[in-house]
Order: structure tokens, then C-alpha cells, then sequence
């Protein structure tokens, strides 16, 4: 099936080009940040994680996301996502790629990340989240490669292959779990140390994840005559606005339970996030326009993507509101997220945090080369299901 | 006394360096019934909790249960003389190669200086005394007894030795993840952005650099210990009692009678760590 990736037109190449341009750039960018150290970064003593554990973070629930599409089709037989599964699946191990890449994008000694191996803690999350990451990354490959085969073939899948689909589905779960755990269990970041840190960042991942599958199936009718077919589209839209919903819902509570409570510790990373924080006398308040423009952004594609305009006619607004929601919950926890659990620092110090050019090449590296891998795993797709026809 | 204490350092270092417990140690480490039955270690004292409630939470003082190194800071001492406090910071800066960055991006800091308020968070600032307000308190590892660090460590280059209770770093197993410097409530935990070599002002061949990509921290200097030294910082302020070093777990230690007479805090005792480090205010 791989020799599918080698014949497409002209866009094709194109943009495949497009994307190998920005990995070359990540690339050169990351060997310049190799050879001197993470001091390349704009992380500091203060704010120890930046843009590369935020992007993982949120990617990790683009990933997740793909299991509302295995879910309905292989637990409840919903046949109208028999055509788009293999597009979640091969999403997830796009994003998977992604979150690796930028896992070691992160470490100071990447020669050295087999000591998580080596050296196995079971006390760390860490050490779990390797195991769920690579385990959902096989399962997601073994699943859709097996599938495409038989479908391929016009033959019905091996029944062996069932019981990794449906192990698929609680790894999806847990990868979002542990994930929320790495920060969640942390004593001293106030901001993180909360117990809905887990079900927010899997009511988030429902909704990016599938926005993202939409947005692809919209291109691929475009480019590549691929169908999804409108009532699978219409499924997965009220799946995005339930899941945005209790995302938000999640974030109000966060915010009852600051400033109602009015505990100092547990205002302030909102306070940062939503209104800039006051400390010493200045101001600190660099996320500020980013949280409102992911508060404007999702309830403006929540009401957008509600409307029937959207929803049984025009492709564009469809598309739209499902762009405005990925951008939301990108802002929301691939940006805010990560970067407000260390404000204030453990001895109530502010320190904000700017990533750097060198920094955004290699981010911007990673991410062309998740889209490059998903982009040749949709060509295999695509070219199986049209093959089949 | 002294010269106990001598002895009783040399012994808990030997025993950092060669991994094996002197005979003494062995009978206090080997079970806490024991401890407290040996002639020369006081009974767990009243007030302290039974020993099966030991881990139940930040309030409850642990059962003694073998060495446990820990420290009481004197802030008194150190606001009449404010000028120990860059002596000890010197001292340990020289003794382990800590380079020295001009920006606070890269900053490197085993012992370190900061106000009250940001030593003591969860202690009120509203109202402090003058002396409390016009010192520069200190900040070090905790060397915690329940190391969220080591908890969090996914490859154990921190650990927490059994021996003595020191929090430890090995530098050549850590992959510089930073996964502990996000755990540390107490900020305690420093990574090397860059090179950190050309930054150490004075090299002392005692005691390794680092390279870049690692996590470090005050290890209450294990290596001086070894050699039955005591911590740099300790010996810097050598005769004043501005800091006092020793077994918390060892009823006729010299840290032991400060901490049994004088009143001391320690730093956000509520999240259950246990820190080793105590103040008197």
C-alpha cells in the first residue's frame, strides 16, 4: 500500500514540499538548539516548560480525540463512521509522532531518553506516559494498517484484530489521563494541582481531535473526491459541540472555585491567565489577549457550529467553526495551560515566558512533520477506499 | 561535643560514599523499636506521633527511623550578622563549581537569598517585625523526607539515600527533563541551559561540573561528608550557630537540642513533604 504515496498530483507535491520546507527549518533549528542547549529556548530556571510540553500536552488530546470516531463505529455500530475511522486512527498517529518529537525536542540529553527504559520508575508518571504514548502509537498503526488490508482485499478484517480495536479505546482514554497527571499530582502548582485537570483535557481532546478529522474530510472532498458523507460530518459536529461544552463548563468551575472559595493560590493563575496579575507593582498579563481570544473563539464556533447553516448546508461555515474551535482549545491548552502553572513561581515570583525564533522553527518543524505523516497515511487511505470503488 | 560530632559526620558520609552502614547506623536504621531502645538514643519523645500514623500527614512528626540529616537555620544570628549568609553562599558556590550566570534566565542556585515572603509563602507577611522584614532570608533543598522530586523523577537520577536521608542527584543519568524542577514546591532545583563552565569563577577540582542539559542542587555537600567535613555552608558560619547541621532522628544531636528548645518553622509544611530544613524566625 505504500507505493500509493508515491503517485498523486501536482497539489500533492506540492504541498508535501511545502511542509518538507518548514521540516528543514525545524531540523536546522534544532541542531543549532543540539549543539548549544535548551538555553536556545525561552524557558528559564522560573518557567522550565514552554512551547515544546505545551504543544505536546495539547497534541496528546488531538490524539485522544480519534477515539470518537472507534468508539460509536466499532462499540455501537454506528456505520456512518465506517468510511472516516482510519482517518482518526492515522490522525492519532500523526499526532502521536508529534508529541514524541517534541517529548525529545525537550530534553536536555536526548542521547539519554532510553534511561526512562533503563531505568523504569513506576512512581513517575512519566515513565506511564511513555508506555501509554508508544502503546496507543502501535495500536493505532497495527489497527488501521490491518483494517485498510482487508478492506483492500474486499475481505472482512481478522476477528484477532478486535481485541486491539477495542484496547484502542481505553489507551485513547488514558493517554489524555496521564498526560493531566504529570501535572495534576504536582503539590505546590496550585494551578495544576486539580482534579478536573483529566475529565477538561478529555472533554477538550473530543472536541479538537474530531474538528481536526472534520476539517480534513472538508479538504479531502475538495482535493481528493473523498465523500465522509454528510451525516457522519453531522455526528461528529454534535460530538465537538458536547465536548466543547463540558470544556467550558469545566473552566467555569475552575474559576468558581478560585474566586468563590477566594483562596489567594488558587486565583492566581487565572488571575494571570484572564485579567494580567499584579505583583510589585507591575503588571503581568502576556497571556492575557490569548485566553480571551480562546473564550471569544469557543463560544463563537460553539454558536456557529449550532446553527443549522453550518451544519446541513455550507461547507465553509462548517469548516470555520470547526477551525475556531481547534485554534480555541490550541490556545486554551497548548498555550495557557502549561505556561500559568508557573505563575507564580514556587517563591511567588513572576517570571513570563517568550519563546524564542529558534524555538518556533523547531515547534513549527514538528508540526509540518506531523502533517506530512498524515498527510501520506490519508493518501494510503484514500487511495485504498477509491481503489475499493 | 565537637568532637562527637566529628565522628558521627565522618561515619554518615563513609557511609554515603561506600553504600554500607557503619555498625552503629545498622542499629539505628534496622527498625525503630530498636532505636528507641538503644541506651544512647532517647525514647520516641511523648508528643510525638505513634509510629503507625508516621506517614499520615504534614503535621504528624515521622517516628526516627535511622539518620536523618536535616538543618536548623538561624535567622537571628543571621540578621545580626548579615554578612555570614554570602559567606556560606560563597563557600558553597566555590566548593561545587555552582557557575555563576549573569542573567536570571540561566541561574543556577544551590543557597540562595530571598526575602520572607517568598522563603515563607504561606506564612502572613502582613505585619512582619522590622528585623523579620529588613532580613534576607535563606533558601536551600529541604532534602525532604517524601521528595516530590524523586517522585516525579522518571529515570531515579534523583534519589532519596536511604542512609541518611539525603535528596541525591546522579548527573550522568538525568535526560533533563525537568519533570523535577516543576515538582519542587520550594524551587530548590536549577537546570543547565547552556555550558555551564565557562560561568564557574573558580574551578575546584574536588568536586565535578556539570554539562549542559542536567538537573542540579544542594546535595547538603555529601562529598564533604564523605570526608567528615562538614556542609560548606555550615562550616562557613562555623561558631556563630547562624547554621547548625546534624541528625534530626538522633535525640542527643546538637540540631536535636536546638529544635527540642527553640520555636522553628519550616516551609510549607502543609503539603506533606516533611522538609529538613528548619528556621527560627
Amino acid at each position: 500500500m505504500i507505493e500509493k504515496t508515491l503517485k498523486g498530483k501536482p497539489a500533492y507535491w506540492i504541498w508535501l514540499a511545502f511542509l518538507g520546507m518548514f521540516m528543514a527549518i525545524g531540523v536546522a533549528c534544532y541542531i543549532r538548539q543540539y549543539n548549544f542547549g535548551l538555553g536556545m529556548t525561552g524557558m528559564s530556571r522560573d518557567v522550565s516548560w514552554g512551547l515544546y510540553i505545551s504543544q505536546f500536552t495539547f497534541l496528546v488530546g488531538v490524539a485522544a480525540g480519534g477515539v470518537m470516531l472507534v468508539l460509536p463505529y466499532y462499540v455501537h455500530n454506528y456505520k456512518e463512521f465506517g468510511r472516516i475511522t482510519i482517518l482518526g486512527e492515522f490522525l492519532a498517529i500523526g499526532a502521536i509522532v508529534m508529541c514524541l518529537l517534541f517529548i525529545m525536542a525537550d530534553l536536555g540529553q536526548p542521547m539519554r531518553a532510553l534511561n526512562v527504559v533503563l531505568h523504569p520508575t513506576p512512581n513517575s508518571m512519566l515513565f506511564y506516559d511513555a508506555i501509554v504514548l508508544n502503546g496507543y502509537l502501535f495500536l493505532n498503526i497495527l489497527c488501521g494498517w490491518v483494517i485498510l488490508t482487508a478492506e483492500r482485499k474486499q475481505v472482512k478484517p481478522p476477528k484477532w484484530i478486535y481485541f486491539f480495536v477495542y484496547l484502542s479505546i481505553p489507551f485513547a482514554v488514558s493517554i489524555h489521563t496521564v498526560t493531566a497527571m504529570l501535572y495534576c499530582g504536582l503539590p505546590g502548582r496550585h494551578f495544576w494541582l486539580s482534579a478536573i485537570i483529566a475529565p477538561r483535557f478529555l472533554a477538550s481532546a473530543f472536541a479538537a481531535g474530531p474538528a481536526l478529522i472534520v476539517i480534513a474530510c472538508l479538504v479531502l472532498k475538495r482535493v481528493a473526491g473523498f465523500d465522509a458523507g454528510r451525516k457522519a460530518m453531522d455526528k461528529l459536529v454534535t460530538i465537538i459541540i458536547y465536548a466543547s461544552i463540558l470544556n467550558m463548563f469545566f473552566v467555569g468551575l475552575e474559576f468558581f472555585v478560585g474566586y468563590y472559595s477566594n483562596i489567594p493560590s488558587h486565583k492566581h493563575a487565572l488571575e494571570y491567565l484572564f485579567f494580567g496579575l499584579e505583583h510589585h507593582g507591575h503588571v503581568y498579563n502576556n497571556l492575557v489577549p490569548f485566553m480571551w481570544a480562546f473564550v471569544i473563539l469557543a463560544f463563537g464556533s460553539i454558536a456557529l457550529l449550532a446553527t443549522p447553516l453550518a451544519r446541513k448546508k455550507n461547507d465553509f461555515y462548517l469548516g470555520l467553526g470547526c477551525v475556531g474551535l481547534f485554534l480555541a482549545f490550541w490556545l486554551d491548552k497548548g498555550i495557557g495551560f502549561v505556561l500559568a502553572g508557573f505563575v507564580p513561581t514556587p517563591l511567588h515570583e513572576i517570571t513570563e515566558y517568550i519563546p524564542t525564533a529558534n524555538e518556533l522553527g523547531v515547534t513549527i518543524g514538528v508540526w509540518a512533520t506531523g502533517f506530512f505523516v498524515v498527510t501520506v497515511l490519508y493518501k494510503i487511505a484514500i487511495g485504498v477506499e477509491h481503489e475499493v470503488e | 561535643m565537637d568532637k562527637q560530632r566529628r565522628k558521627f559526620l565522618k561515619i554518615a558520609g563513609a557511609s554515603v560514599v561506600a553504600g554500607i552502614g557503619a555498625p552503629v547506623l545498622v542499629k539505628l536504621s534496622s527498625s525503630p523499636a530498636l532505636a528507641s531502645s538503644d541506651g544512647g538514643h532517647a525514647p520516641v519523645a511523648a508528643g510525638h506521633a505513634p509510629m503507625p500514623d508516621a506517614h499520615g500527614g504534614g503535621h504528624v512528626e515521622e517516628a526516627p527511623e535511622g539518620v536523618r540529616l536535616g538543618m536548623v537555620i538561624d535567622m537571628r544570628k543571621i540578621a545580626d550578622t548579615p554578612a555570614l549568609l554570602d559567606k556560606a553562599i560563597s563557600a558553597c558556590v566555590n566548593a561545587h563549581n555552582v557557575p555563576q550566570f549573569p542573567d536570571k534566565k540561566n541561574e543556577i542556585k544551590w543557597i540562595w537569598k530571598a526575602p520572607f515572603e517568598n522563603v515563607f509563602t504561606d506564612k502572613s507577611a502582613s505585619h512582619t517585625s522590622k528585623r523579620v522584614a529588613d532580613t534576607q532570608f535563606v533558601a536551600l533543598c529541604n532534602h525532604c523526607d517524601d521528595p516530590p522530586c524523586v517522585r516525579a523523577c522518571p529515570t531515579q537520577a534523583t534519589f532519596k539515600l536511604a542512609k541518611n536521608g539525603i535528596v541525591a542527584m546522579d548527573f550522568h543519568r538525568c535526560i533533563g527533563c525537568r519533570f523535577c524542577m516543576a515538582a519542587c514546591p520550594y524551587g530548590a532545583r536549577s537546570f543547565n541551559w547552556q555550558d555551564p563552565r565557562p560561568y564557574i569563577k573558580k574551578y575546584n577540582k574536588e568536586f565535578p561540573s556539570r554539562m549542559r542539559g542536567v538537573v542540579e542542587k544542594c546535595n547538603f555537600c555529601g562529598e564533604r561528608l564523605a570526608l567528615g567535613q562538614e556542609p560548606a555552608c555550615v562550616e562557613a558560619c562555623k561558631g556563630t550557630g547562624a547554621i547548625l547541621f546534624g541528625d534530626l532522628n538522633d535525640a542527643g544531636s546538637e540540631v536535636r537540642a536546638v529544635l527540642d528548645k527553640e520555636f522553628t518553622i519550616q516551609r510549607k509544611p502543609t503539603l506533606g513533604t516533611k522538609p529538613s530544613v528548619f528556621y527560627i524566625v
